[in-house]
């Protein structure tokens, strides 16, 4: 007889007015037990049934596909098409890369800026600079791509401004169509994400600590070392991989820029969805998806350890 | 015994950051400098684009400078139809959202604490799978009817706000007793619904409204899975009618960027009266 | 939960021979926007001394002590430490230790780490640091818990592992910042008498902020009155009580019933007898006055005639507080729980004043 789940217990052991079918049964038999269980679970099935829909299905969907042969059989020959070199390989290497680079810069940069901002005293510039974090995280595409166009494009304002110094960049390796050009796009959302995940961990910083440590004669520096990095470090780390989710999923604001000349996983699958598709190879698209999953789990489950380890103390 | 003080300059251990200046309770120059420099910085590298873009948007090939990209927007074919059809979509996904989310949340914190943990894991996933992933098997297995309906991307929409609306849920949640307002609630009479909706709600409204803005900013801007989808929000106007006039396109883009801005902050200071609760009281 | 060994409480003593430093506060000002926290306060404090700030929130008693423990500027004024101005050295190197209010404790660190941060910051070597730590956690009753994180201790024992960490860097002076308020009431009076034998012990010179009268009065070896930025009265425990200078500390320092009085030529005229001022009679002008009686300067006789009638009582243990209803005003009288039967509600009694002089101040305008 399968057990009840641990939730199932949590209600159980409260005896509150309002617990519905809990403490109060004298009869324990297992099976009272399961509907005990199901029942204080029931509220909760809109949600996990939603999440069942609209996120597990199409999952499953993809793992399943990923698997199969254009006639439907269960195959391996899309897994190797992508895993063994080539473009594909290409565009997962490059989209790590560049999700990580832009987790890293910008998650440190995002950190130093949220900092700034809520240790100011103007109220309407916190608001402003929260709702412009909100906007700016969700802006990408072409509009972004058309921005740095029109800004550090060959032609771009800045770029004129810079050349009337002599430091045109373009004129120095510089291309705003290559990895470190889309990498600095990359920067317009996921600053503004950053900042919007960590400013609630910084609220957590409690003043008393910083004056305690002031008083017992710590410098600046040696709060920062001793108390406030470590204390928001777990917070940061799962900020930035908030970012590298980010910055490997994104989609449009990489097609945009780069038309496909960059090898990029998402725009792979993008180009596979909009029909450019080799025939014997309609299921590519599928197995990429898959890939990317796999890809995301494993860095889930690298900055969960991250997170632990830096985070002893929250046990 | 010497006192600790010279301990200090013995070991180099004494700041001299700070300028020693009475200046009436901020001794803080530096810091203030480098804060200013800073949001400097990331003023100029966030507005210098958006200028760059509505000088091209306002600028003709001769170089002179008009409003009638701006002017010539309401006129423009489909603007109107893709604006209120993300304007549409974004109120659907909120509302969705909020019914799903809010009750939910409130029950795992009173009943189930355990399956937080759970919730968690759930609510990371929608980042683990990409967007562009999850349109992919979303296309593939939604049914006909639904696909022919562009409420199929409020409910996609759902799934992507999800980590944000439970995190700000979530922390809104854990700072209120909420057991105990339940209890009185219940005690004097109310029922669920009024409980959640006439004591809950309220308590959350910070909470809930940064959830709102992050929702809405994210149905405003999504344009990848739209696109995808075959459907016209606004983001995707945008994009097409680039191809007819690039001017107006980017104007209507820098606008929408503006306007959404706005808009969020103004749902944010609908919290004013709780905004001074992060300073500290100091006058005792 | 006894406080230490008496070994380790001598030697922490002869160690902190800096303790029992001199401390003045001198006409402190500061300005927040518009309010005026401090008004010109002003405090002398003994080598040694324990004085407690007490009043309302909104007196200025935390931000006297934020300026003493140097988070905070005054706009003018100064603070002298063993007779030195200390205005201009920043807070790090104040070396006063301060014990806040609630969860200052380093929360990635445990009880013993705490302890010894200020050790750590003076490059003291790491095994003195946390011998000493030990030491310290052994003073306070928590030598089992020093691998403790401050999420796993009680509000009591993060306050205690506080008072630990403030006193490890052998401070000239120790602030407390209304410590014990967030505690809960059995857990504060424990507390609140361990606090204060450590403070004897050590000899340390103590400012302690509250708005609690019974800690101020209980712990304290003078209590400073504080209201609107200034001090109303500086005094002794029981001078305090017993003859408050002011009608605002007569009303926050214990309980006492006002009554309308008018003033005559050799006093006021108050239950049928004239009572002295108290004070300086001359700096008082107006004949419509009120007098603060404490429940205990007065006597309740019952008489059939008498012009008070009882209306409220309340048991109080030793003593019964009967509130007493006459020409107007409730004056609250206490008498032994004993006799109480005679004063059942409705009773009529006559007042006498058992004091000699009273507290009179201006008439508060009928509401």
């Amino acid at each position: 007889m399968k057990t009840v789940k641990t939730f199932g217990h949590a209600a159980t052991g409260t005896s509150t007015p309002l617990d519905v079918g809990g403490a109060a049964r004298g009869v324990r038999t297992t099976t009272g037990a399961l509907v005990r269980g199901l029942r204080t679970s029931a509220p909760v099935l809109p949600f996990v049934l939603y999440v069942f829909l609209g996120l597990g299905i199409p999952t499953l969907v993809i793992v399943n596909l990923a698997f199969r042969s254009d006639a439907g059989h269960l195959t391996m020959s899309n897994i190797h098409a992508i895993t063994s070199g080539g473009q594909y390989l290409t565009g997962f290497e490059t989209s790590l890369k560049l999700a990580l680079v832009t987790s890293l810069v910008p998650g440190i940069l995002g950190t130093f800026l949220a900092y700034a901002i809520s240790t100011s005293r103007f109220e309407t510039m916190k608001r402003l600079v929260a709702s412009a974090s909100g906007v700016l995280a969700n802006f990408g595409g072409v509009n972004l791509a058309f921005m740095f166009v029109a800004t550090i494009g060959a032609v771009g304002v800045v770029t004129s401004w810079l050349a009337a110094l002599g430091l045109n960049p373009w004129n120095h390796g510089f291309s705003l169509y290559k990895f470190w050009g889309v990498a600095i796009v990359y920067m317009y959302f996921q600053v503004p994400l950053m900042v919007l995940v960590v400013t609630p961990a910084l609220h957590g910083l409690r003043p008393a600590w910083r004056e305690a440590a002031e008083n017992l004669g710590a410098s600046r520096w040696r709060y920062w070392r001793h108390v406030g990095i470590p204390v928001l470090m777990p917070s940061v780390l799962g900020s930035m991989f908030l970012l590298f989710g980010s910055g490997f999923s994104a989609y449009a604001t990489a097609e945009a820029l780069t038309g496909g000349t960059i090898a990029l996983t998402p725009i792979q699958i993008g180009a596979y969805l909009q029909g450019n598709v080799i025939s014997g190879e309609e299921n590519i698209g599928y197995a990429l998806g898959f890939g990317m999953v796999v890809l995301m789990l494993l860095s889930v489950i690298g900055y969960t350890l991250m997170q632990r380890r830096s985070s002893k103390w929250l046990r | 015994m010497a006192s600790i003080g010279t301990v200090f300059e013995a070991e180099g251990l004494v700041d001299h950051e700070f300028p020693m200046v009475p200046d009436g309770g901020n001794r803080r120059y530096r810091i203030r400098w480098g804060r200013g420099l800073i949001l400097l910085l990331a003023g100029a590298y966030f507005l210098i684009p958006i200028y760059a873009a509505l000088k091209f948007s306002l600028q003709n090939i001769d170089g002179k400078f008009s409003l009638s990209p701006i002017t010539a927007i309401p006129s423009q074919p489909g603007l109107g139809a893709a604006f209120f059809l993300s304007v549409r979509l974004a109120i659907v996904t909120m509302v969705i959202t909020m019914l799903l989310m809010v009750p939910t949340v409130i029950y795992v914190h009173l009943k189930m604490p355990r399956f937080r943990r759970v919730m968690e894991v759930v609510t990371i996933l929608p980042i683990v799978i990409p967007p562009i992933v999850l349109i992919l098997g979303v296309l593939h297995a939604a049914p006909l009817w639904l696909k022919s309906s562009p409420y199929l991307l409020s409910l996609v929409y759902v799934i992507l706000a999800m980590p944000f609306v439970y995190r700000s849920l979530d922390s809104g949640l854990g700072a209120l007793d909420v057991k105990t307002l339940v209890e009185a609630s219940r005690s004097l009479g109310a029922g669920w619904i009024a409980t959640i909706w006439r004591v809950l709600v309220p308590n959350l409204r910070a909470a809930i409204l940064s959830a709102t803005v992050l929702t809405v900013a994210l149905v405003l801007g999504e344009f990848t899975m739209a696109s995808l989808d075959l459907w016209e929000t606004l983001p995707v106007w945008i994009v097409d009618f680039d191809q007819t006039n690039a001017h107006i396109s980017t104007a209507v883009a820098m606008l929408s960027l503006i306007g959404t801005w706005v808009l969020l902050t103004l749902i944010i200071s609908l919290d004013r009266p709780r905004s001074g609760k992060l300073r500290r009281n100091r006058t005792s | 939960m006894t406080i230490d060994t008496h070994e380790t409480a001598e030697r922490t003593a002869t160690a902190t021979s800096s303790a029992g430093v001199s401390v003045v506060l001198d006409s402190l000002v500061r300005h927040f926007g518009s309010t005026k926290a401090l008004d010109g306060f002003s405090l002398d404090i003994a080598p040694g001394e324990f004085v407690a700030l007490l009043g309302p929130s909104g007196c200025g008693k935390t931000t006297a002590l934020r300026v003493l423990a140097g988070f905070e500027q005054p706009d003018s004024g100064q603070v002298l430490v063993k007779g030195s101005d200390v205005s201009k050295v920043p807070a790090q190197r104040r070396d006063m230790g301060m014990v806040f209010q609630s969860y200052s404790l380093f929360p990635n660190m445990d009880a013993r780490d705490n302890v010894a941060f200020g050790l750590q910051l003076r490059r003291q070597r790491s095994s003195a640091r946390r011998t000493r730590a030990a030491e310290l956690l052994e003073l306070v009753g928590l030598g089992e818990h020093a691998s403790k994180y401050p999420h796993q201790l009680s509000g009591g024992q993060q306050q205690r592992v506080a008072l630990a960490r403030a006193l490890a860097i052998e401070p000239q002076v120790l602030l407390l910042d209304e410590p014990l308020s967030a505690l809960d009431a059995k857990v504060r009076a424990e507390l609140r008498d361990q606090i204060r034998a450590l403070q004897q012990r050590l000899a340390i010179t103590t400012v302690f902020v509250t708005h609690d009268q019974e800690e101020a009065l209980s712990m304290a070896d003078r209590v400073c009155v504080m209201n609107r930025g200034c001090a109303e009265q500086v005094a002794t425990p029981s001078v305090l009580y017993a003859q408050p200078s002011t009608a605002f500390v007569a009303e926050f320092v214990g309980v006492s019933s006002r009554v309308n009085v008018v003033r005559g030529v050799d006093g006021v005229g108050l239950f049928g007898q004239t009572a002295k001022i108290r004070g300086d009679a001359a700096s008082i002008a107006s004949g419509e006055l009120d007098a603060l009686l404490r429940p205990e300067d007065v006597v309740a006789t019952v008489a059939p005639d008498g012009l008070g009638i009882v209306n409220h009582r309340s048991f109080l243990g030793a003593t019964t507080r009967i509130e007493v209803g006459f020409g107007g005003a409730a004056i609250k009288v206490d008498v032994r729980s004993g006799d109480a039967d005679h004063f059942e509600l409705g009773t009529r009694v006559d007042l006498a004043l058992l004091a000699r002089d009273v507290l009179v101040t201006e008439r508060r305008p009928e509401q």
